[in-house]
């Protein structure tokens, strides 16, 4: 069976996503080197992962 | 038993957490801080976690988490107690200082004209720290007095008043790395060393890792640093001083262990897991 395939928001590469993909993980676009993160596995999406914050961190 | 894990990204860390918990047949749910809330007179809904587990990556967002839950008795990993000694550096040097843990010479100071005395009085050069903050972000070495003028200035013209508490501290000829130990209630777990050419070694930053054995030094080091915030779940990171010996440097209470687990070869993600079910348990025997 093919493996979903989303779209990347910025370049609109066809991105192939791995089998163990989990919902809200980020990817990385092969194309346009762009954090993505995965929306919806159900059916596959991804959006523009959110922007680091100043608090981020450990 | 069931466990909540409250985070923001689902980060390499996370993931093992997950297949942690489902290899153990935990029952857990995650929650995206993204899109949760809390109705500050109704905990009934979140009095089912026996213990949540906070892997939020924004400082702001876990610490009022752990507050509310917290004043709710619910058991956190960490507490908002100790999130707040370690989110913020001062508060972590004052916890340090108390339990006469070394560290490196700190000066603090609330104006550029105080803080450049500070720095003057200290010499140079000094590393300028942001109060809040992590990944060696806006980190500045400042070499000499220019420079420290220069950025004294920008904190205070361009930052948020935050970045107004002028957090100064002795610069540290590190041998070209530093130690972060993984602290688990009273357990040394892992050490790994971070290499870096560049002076922040931290691996946000490309920091490469390797073991660093833990000799009963750093340990005791460690623990007496954990125990000075409060306990739990930890990574302290420790600097080799070269005539002052280990000096701890920071501790964090949301640690990121993506290097630190295939370095050394510790299943950090199973450890962290088994420490939330044994304060599950407790809640739930009491």
């Amino acid at each position: 069976m093919s493996q979903p395939v989303v779209t990347c928001p910025e370049c609109a590469a066809e991105i192939e996503l791995a089998p163990d993909t989990e919902q809200n993980e980020i990817i990385i676009c092969p194309d346009c080197g762009v954090d993505l993160e995965v929306v919806s596995l159900d059916p596959p999406a991804v959006e523009l992962a959110p922007m680091e914050d100043e608090d981020w961190g450990e | 038993m069931k466990i909540g894990v409250l985070y923001s990204r689902l980060r390499v860390e996370e993931k093992w957490i997950f297949a942690a918990l489902q290899q153990r047949g935990v029952d857990f749910d995650r929650l995206d801080d993204r899109k949760i809330h809390f109705d500050l007179e109704d905990p009934a809904p979140w009095q089912e976690y026996d213990a949540v587990l906070e892997r939020s990556i924004s400082y702001a967002r876990g610490l009022y988490a752990l507050k509310t839950l917290n004043a709710w008795g619910i058991p956190t990993v960490n507490t908002a107690a100790v999130a707040e000694a370690c989110g913020d550096k001062i508060a972590t040097a004052n916890a340090l200082s108390a339990a006469g843990v070394p560290q490196p010479a700190t000066r603090v100071a609330f104006t550029p004209e105080a803080a450049l005395e500070a720095i003057e009085a200290m010499g140079y050069p000094v590393v300028l720290k942001p109060v809040v903050g992590s990944w060696g972000r806006l980190l500045a070495k400042i070499n000499d007095r220019d420079a420290a003028e220069a950025v004294l200035e920008h904190k205070a013209v361009l930052g948020s008043y935050q970045h107004s508490i002028f957090y100064v501290q002795e610069y540290i000829e590190k041998p070209g790395r530093d130690i972060r130990a993984l602290v688990i209630g009273d357990k040394v777990i892992a050490a790994i060393y971070r290499h870096s050419p560049h002076w922040i070694t931290n691996t946000a930053r490309g920091g490469a890792g390797e073991v660093c054995p833990v000799t009963p030094e750093l340990e005791s080091l460690c623990l007496n640093a954990t125990q000075a915030v409060g306990g739990g779940v930890l990574a302290v990171d420790v600097i080799e001083h070269p005539e002052k010996g280990l000096l701890v440097n920071e501790i964090n209470h949301t640690l990121e262990f993506h290097t630190a687990q295939p370095t050394s070869g510790v299943d950090i993600a199973g450890e962290i897991v088994d420490y939330v079910i044994s304060i599950a348990e407790l809640r739930m025997q009491n």
